[in-house]
């Protein structure tokens, strides 16, 4: 490896690193926030609403990133949706995640014990009141290593977006091996470049996970 | 706005590349479960150095992007001086990077056996080989039959990235009809709804062997 080309590509390569950082920030935060609205309208919601939501979550589980980011990049422009590389790539990778984060919610949901909704309603509390202080906080510790790995996975898909042409960490790499003609190097780095990155996510998630379901192992007589 | 002619159109050319699709994520997911085997073998061995290729091997491929090992083996190979064909590539990076996540499975699979099962197996005098071969192999592969369906669904969708590599699958075939019709959004809906089709089948048999596996 030449160190002399990486250090003469380091301000687009480190700006491309921060587009990918964005990217998967951005699919995670709204990804993870679409993802809570549909699994509650689908706990709450009408029938029809229901069914809408469960084709639409079939439809993006069942098909590859890759189609979907061609059909809003590409196809979006003939129906008036007109988007950016950058902007597509943040609606693609939010609209790919949801119905991952949609399913871990609504097993995390799930595994929340009816016996707790039961009391809850059995002490008067309404409605609402029941989702926010015992349907999500239960909730949402029984999904979270869930959560955690599929924003990893989300880490790995923002690569892709370089295929239409948002200038992130993979796309500033491939501009620079066809530049420099150092294609094996260039794609070593970045592999090694990933691996440490999703090694310290994971790790960091583990961490989080153990800190917030201290309480669930700490309590005497529990477990 | 939308045609529904172009739409149609485009069944013809997708579905014939739809072959490969199946050919990459079918031989990859083959190609994943025999080295997954080998893999998962290490994972359990007793020797400390095949734990740490095996933990090695899992980190790696699960770490690095589909998309990145593709171009490092593309790239990789003519270097080390081995010339295949593209498609040749791009089977065996996906059974390599399939092999990861399927040692993973297996290894939940056997961790997820009753220990009295084995226990039993040793009480009764069981040697080593017949544990694993009658005991904990079949209960496991079983027991792993669901999650090796859906590996493979996320096989069907991964296959989309081979086209990168200039494989004409249905993503690639996608990109040429829409280059030579102009019908983009015809053109990729299309390829999405085939990839659906392929996957809501698999689904539809991941749920026919998790029901018949619930007894």
């Amino acid at each position: 490896m030449d160190w002399d080309v990486l250090r003469q590509y380091a301000p687009i390569l480190l700006r491309g690193f921060g587009i990918t950082i964005l990217a998967w920030a951005f699919g995670t935060v709204f990804g993870m926030a679409l993802g809570l609205v549909i699994s509650l309208a689908q706990r709450y919601g009408a029938r029809p609403v229901r069914w809408v939501l469960q084709a639409y979550i079939e439809v993006v589980r069942g098909t590859p990133f890759l189609v979907q980011l061609f059909v809003l990049y590409y196809g979006g422009p003939l129906v008036g949706l007109r988007l950016d590389a950058l902007p597509a790539g943040l609606v693609g990778l939010t609209i790919y995640g949801s119905p991952y984060f949609a399913e871990i919610f609504r097993s995390g949901f799930d595994a929340v014990p009816p016996g707790q909704a039961e009391a809850a309603r059995a002490i008067g509390m309404a409605e609402p009141a029941i989702v926010r202080r015992i349907l999500l906080p239960l909730g949402l510790v029984s999904a979270l290593p869930a959560l955690v790995n599929f924003s990893i996975i989300l880490t790995k898909e923002t690569v892709i977006l370089s295929v239409i042409t948002v200038p992130e960490l993979m796309y500033q790499v491939q501009r620079m091996s066809t530049e420099t003609f150092r294609y094996l190097e260039a794609n070593l780095v970045l592999a090694l470049f990933f691996w440490g990155l999703v090694e310290l996510i994971s790790r960091g998630g583990r961490r989080l996970e153990t800190r917030i379901t201290r309480h669930l192992l700490e309590r005497p007589g529990h477990g | 706005m939308f045609s529904i002619q172009a739409f149609l159109d485009s069944f013809g050319p997708l579905l014939w590349a739809a072959r490969y699709t199946l050919l990459v994520s079918g031989l990859g997911i083959a190609l994943g479960l025999v080295l997954g085997a080998l893999v998962c073998a290490a994972a359990l061995s007793r020797w400390r150095a095949a734990r740490f290729v095996a933990a090695l091997w899992v980190s790696f491929l699960r770490g690095v992007p589909l998309l990145v090992q593709l171009l490092l083996m593309y790239y990789l190979l003519p270097v080390i001086g081995i010339n295949v064909p593209a498609i040749v590539a791009a089977v065996v990076t996906v059974g390599i990077c399939a092999s990861a996540y399927i040692s993973e499975i297996w290894r939940g699979a056997i961790g997820a056996l009753p220990p009295g099962q084995s226990e039993a197996a040793v009480a009764v005098g069981m040697n080593n080989r017949d544990l694993w071969t009658r005991i904990i192999l079949p209960q496991a592969v079983v027991m792993s039959l669901p999650a090796l369906v859906n590996e493979l669904i996320l096989l069907v969708k991964a296959s989309s990235l081979v086209s990168l590599v200039g494989i004409m699958e249905v993503t690639r075939a996608s990109q040429a009809q829409a280059a030579t019709t102009f019908r983009p959004l015809e053109v990729y809906i299309a390829a999405a709804c085939i990839y659906l089709l392929i996957n809501l089948c698999l689904a539809g048999l991941g749920r026919y062997l998790e029901h018949r596996m619930a007894v």
